[in-house]
Formats: structure tokens, C-alpha cells, sequence
């Protein structure tokens, strides 16, 4: 275990670079399930099946392609993005597309009596949704989300094919260089449990806090 | 009628008994090498308990080598087949323990080389393994069978790389798990270095723009340049020598020593060169000197390790 206790600093930068991006990667993933998910329910033909289209096409996708398309596929249509940003758009976009899904079923969870009587009092479909919908629909689902954000923080790994520098990718280093692979991945392993346990109490945390009491 | 055979028979190997029992005082070992010269006369004895005697017995040996390395070992897509001078290389080694040994050729990726001896996944692995003390601590090598060079890979219309320390603020691209990033760290510590997984991912993000230079060994450089059609070129400015050899577990002396002995045999005999011609050869290699076998008998010290950068 010596070889762990000597690089500390080596998981330590890992895990500060693993925990922006998923951050980061959250928070797009937030920004494009909401639209998507509004696209989803959404009165117009065409925006549903765009929201569904996005959905299956990334569901049905495996993340590590998706990384490898981003990295070297768009640069071939002229756009180039450094690492760590095709990492978080990946990121983002994939985990975007469940986070629309769990907010569609927050969504249909909101009893449509809701939603008919924000109608009737003239507000428009995005005001519904602002207003009144959104709010009771994700504090439903904040424990899902919070199983999303740790399954985001295992998937940011695979941003280590790109060369981006998280946890994964400084401990590949570091077993090359010292040869005790071993002792490294059940360091590795700690490291992961040191950033899901904390993530998983405080999204137990705030889904108590923010349940809607009926 | 099938009786009275047996009972000669039995008499006969009575008889025998009482003979070597005799003879059992003077020399053991006699007696031993009669019974498997009469019975396996093509077959070379092994000790028992070698590696190769258990390799000769079962028939079959696990070999782990590149899958993806033009020139030492690439899978070819029309036959499924792994071809290259790795494989003409085990191929040679193997035929010295029993020419109908089958040879179980077996991907081992540059990360994964160690575990895979260490585990007993393969018996021995000839992948553009590069002998450095690191290593010997977990596993031993045998050879050097081959000295590659660690040169650089730029795009064909790059003239502002001539050596190594021209990559000091330059983006460098190699892979994860090799020693080049070692290398090259140390002697260009201001480059920025990106490892990926395979060397075929580097060529492409330096072909997008991303690295202007690529960097391992000369023999590797060779096959991505001959793949590239002319898009990329070497510099040829070596900076290490990377002494390729054949893992096997550690402290496998005796299959250590033979695959040694074999190796010098082979050199001699024009077979190496023969190998070499046929496959780096084919990508625009010159066919260099053997090189000298290392019988090292002492672990080194473990390097001194920090991360790599």
C-alpha cells in the first residue's frame, strides 16, 4: 500500500479533475434532459419526435463511441474541441438524454389536473411547465437523479480514451510507471468510494428536504 | 491368444526391472532416459517440471502478442491470422520444443503484458516488450531479440522538428502503459504529452491537428508512415534504444535459458534475419545485426518511481 500513501498527491489530482467534470457534465446533463423532456410532452408533433429521436439515439449508443465520434469524428466536419470540453459535452449529452427521460416520468407524475388548471388561467405552455409543473415534477425525482449522478461519476472515466486527466487516467499512469497495478486499483477504487458515499448521503439529504409531504 | 503375449511381455519387463535395479547402483539417470528415448525418439527431452516439458506434454502453448502492430504483430483481416516478426519469432521458439506444438496466439496489450505472465494467462509473450528493471521486478525477460529506437512522427510537410528537444512546447502524442512517455518526458520535460490507448489513435489526432508530433519506437513509426501514404515522416532522430524481449514468469530459469539459447541459435543459423526480412522488412526496414543476448542473473533494484508525468 506504500505505493498509494507515496502518490497521494498523484489521486488526489485525479479525483479533483473527475470531480469538475462530473460537475460540470451534471449540469449540462440538467440543462439538456429539462429541454428534452419538454420537448417530450410538448403540444407540437415535430418537437416530440425530435426529443424522441435524441433519446433512443443515445440510449442505444455505448458511451466509449460516443467519445471517440466527438474526438476524432467531429474535427473531420471542422470542429475542434480540447479534451476536457468533448468530454463534458459527451458527458452531458449523454447523460442529458436519461435525465430527460426521468424528468418526462416526473412530468406524467404531476396529475394533469395541474397543468389544465394553469391553462385556464391563461398561461402559456412554458409558463405551465416554469410555473407550475417543473417544480413538483423534479422533487419527485431527485433520488433517481442522485443514482444518475453517480453512475455519472464512474462514467466520467471513460474520458481517459481521450486523454482527459480524471482519476482513471492519472492512476493508468501511475501503475505503468511503478508496476504495482494491484495496490493502485484498490486505491483507485477508495478514491471512487470517496466521491460516491459523500454524493449519495447528501442527495439522500436533499430528497428529504425537498419531498413534497402529501 | 492375447494372453500369452502379455505374459512374455511380463517376463520381459520383470526382467528389465531386475536389470535396472542392478544397474540402479551405479547410474539413475540411465534407465530414465531409455524409457522416453524408446518411446518419444523425435520428441527433445525436457527435465521434468520445465516449462517446456509441460508445454511438450499438453502440445500447446499461450503466447501473448500485439494485435494491432503492423510489422510485429497484426491481426490480418482477410485470414483472421496474426502475422510479423513477433510471431515468426515464437513460432521459431516453439518449433525448438516440438515441431506439432499448437501455438494459441493471445491479445495482450501493452498494459496488460505483466498480469497476463504473472496470472498464467500466456506462457510467454514476444509483444514489443521493452526490457527495463521496472519490469524484471515482476516478471523475466529473455533475448534482447531485437534493439528498437525511439524516434519521432511528424507530418510530412513538418520541417520545425528535427530532434527530440524541438518537442519542448510542442503537443507530443503516445500511448498509455509503454515506456515512450518516459522516455520522451525526460528528455523533452517541457512537451505536452498526451498518452491514448493505441498508437493508430495518435496518428489520427496528429493527422486532425490536435499533436504535432507522434512518438515510440522507430519500428512502430514505420508501419503507421507506411499506412499513412505518405501523409507522415520520421525524423529520424533516435533517442533511446528500446531492447525488445520475451517475457516469462519469474524465476523461470530453464525456460529462460532455452528460449536464450534458441535465440542465439537462430541468429546464427540466418533464420532471425530470414523472419526479419519477410515481415519489417515488408514495411521498408533494413535488415539490422542480431543483437547480443542479456543473461542477466541479478534482479536489479526497482527504479527509484514517481508517477509519470
Amino acid at each position: 500500500m506504500d505505493v498509494v500513501l507515496d502518490n497521494l498527491d498523484v489521486f488526489v489530482r485525479g479525483m479533483r479533475t473527475t470531480v469538475s467534470l462530473t460537475m460540470l457534465s451534471f449540469g449540462v446533463a440538467l440543462v439538456i434532459g429539462i429541454v428534452v423532456a419538454a420537448f417530450r410532452v410538448s403540444p407540437i408533433p415535430p418537437l416530440r419526435a425530435v426529443g424522441a429521436l435524441y433519446v433512443e439515439m443515445i440510449q442505444s449508443s455505448p458511451l466509449v463511441l460516443l467519445f471517440f465520434l466527438f474526438y476524432y469524428g467531429l474535427t473531420k466536419v471542422g470542429i475542434q474541441y480540447g479534451e476536457f470540453t468533448t468530454a463534458v459535452i459527451v458527458l452531458g449529452g449523454y447523460t442529458g438524454a436519461y435525465v430527460g427521460e426521468m424528468v418526462r416520468s416526473g412530468i406524467n407524475a404531476v396529475s394533469t389536473g395541474q397543468a389544465e388548471a394553469a391553462r385556464s388561467l391563461g398561461l402559456t405552455f412554458p409558463q405551465v411547465m416554469r410555473v407550475v409543473v417543473l417544480p413538483q415534477a423534479l422533487r419527485t425525482i431527485v433520488a433517481p437523479l442522485g443514482g444518475l449522478f453517480i453512475a455519472l461519476i464512474k462514467n466520467s472515466s471513460i474520458a481517459a480514451v481521450i486523454a482527459v486527466s480524471d482519476l482513471l487516467y492519472e492512476i493508468d499512469q501511475l501503475s505503468t510507471a511503478t508496476a504495482q497495478p494491484i495496490p493502485i486499483y484498490l486505491g483507485a477504487a477508495a478514491a471512487y468510494l470517496l466521491l460516491t458515499v459523500p454524493s449519495g448521503i447528501l442527495i439522500d439529504q436533499i430528497d428529504r428536504r425537498v419531498a413534497i409531504r402529501r | 491368444m492375447t494372453w500369452k503375449p502379455a505374459k512374455k511381455l511380463f517376463a520381459l519387463a520383470t526382467a528389465l526391472m531386475l536389470v535396472a535395479t542392478a544397474a540402479a547402483c551405479g547410474d539413475d539417470d540411465d534407465t530414465a532416459t531409455d524409457e522416453t528415448t524408446t518411446s518419444e525418439a523425435t520428441e527433445p527431452a525436457f527435465e521434468a517440471g520445465t516449462t517446456m516439458a509441460r508445454i511438450a506434454e499438453e502440445g500447446s502453448i499461450t503466447v501473448g502478442i500485439k494485435f494491432d502492430q503492423p510489422g510485429f504483430g497484426l491481426t490480418n483481416p482477410t485470414t483472421g491470422e496474426q502475422d510479423g516478426f513477433d510471431v515468426e519469432i515464437a513460432k521459431l521458439i516453439v518449433a525448438a520444443i516440438g515441431e506439432d506444438v499448437d501455438i494459441d496466439f493471445v491479445e495482450s496489450i501493452s498494459a496488460n503484458r505483466e498480469p497476463f505472465i504473472e496470472d498464467g494467462t500466456v506462457d510467454m509473450v514476444v509483444a514489443t516488450y521493452t526490457i527495463n528493471d521496472t519490469r524484471k521486478q515482476r516478471i523475466d525477460f529473455a533475448g534482447p531479440y531485437f534493439v528498437a529506437r525511439q524516434d519521432i512522427m511528424v507530418m510530412a510537410d513538418d520541417d520545425s522538428i528535427a530532434s527530440v528537444e524541438d518537442l519542448n512546447g510542442k503537443n507530443v502524442c503516445t500511448v498509455t502503459g509503454s515506456t515512450s512517455a518516459t522516455n520522451v518526458a525526460a528528455a523533452a520535460p517541457d512537451a505536452n504529452i498526451t498518452l491514448l490507448g493505441t498508437y493508430s489513435e495518435c496518428a489520427e489526432g496528429m493527422g486532425d491537428g490536435r499533436f504535432e508530433a507522434v512518438t515510440t519506437d522507430n519500428t512502430i513509426l514505420a508501419g503507421l508512415i507506411q499506412a499513412s501514404e505518405g501523409a507522415y515522416k520520421l525524423v529520424e532522430a533516435p533517442f533511446s534504444d528500446e531492447p525488445y524481449g520475451i517475457g516469462v514468469k519469474k524465476d523461470d530459469d530453464a525456460f529462460r535459458d532455452f528460449i536464450n539459447d534458441r535465440l542465439e541459435e537462430i541468429f546464427e543459423s540466418g533464420e532471425w534475419a530470414d523472419a526479419f526480412a519477410a515481415t519489417l522488412g515488408a514495411i521498408g526496414l533494413d535488415t539490422p545485426e542480431p543483437p547480443e543476448v542479456d543473461r542477466y542473473t541479478e534482479t536489479p533494484p526497482a527504479p527509484t518511481t514517481t508517477a509519470a508525468p
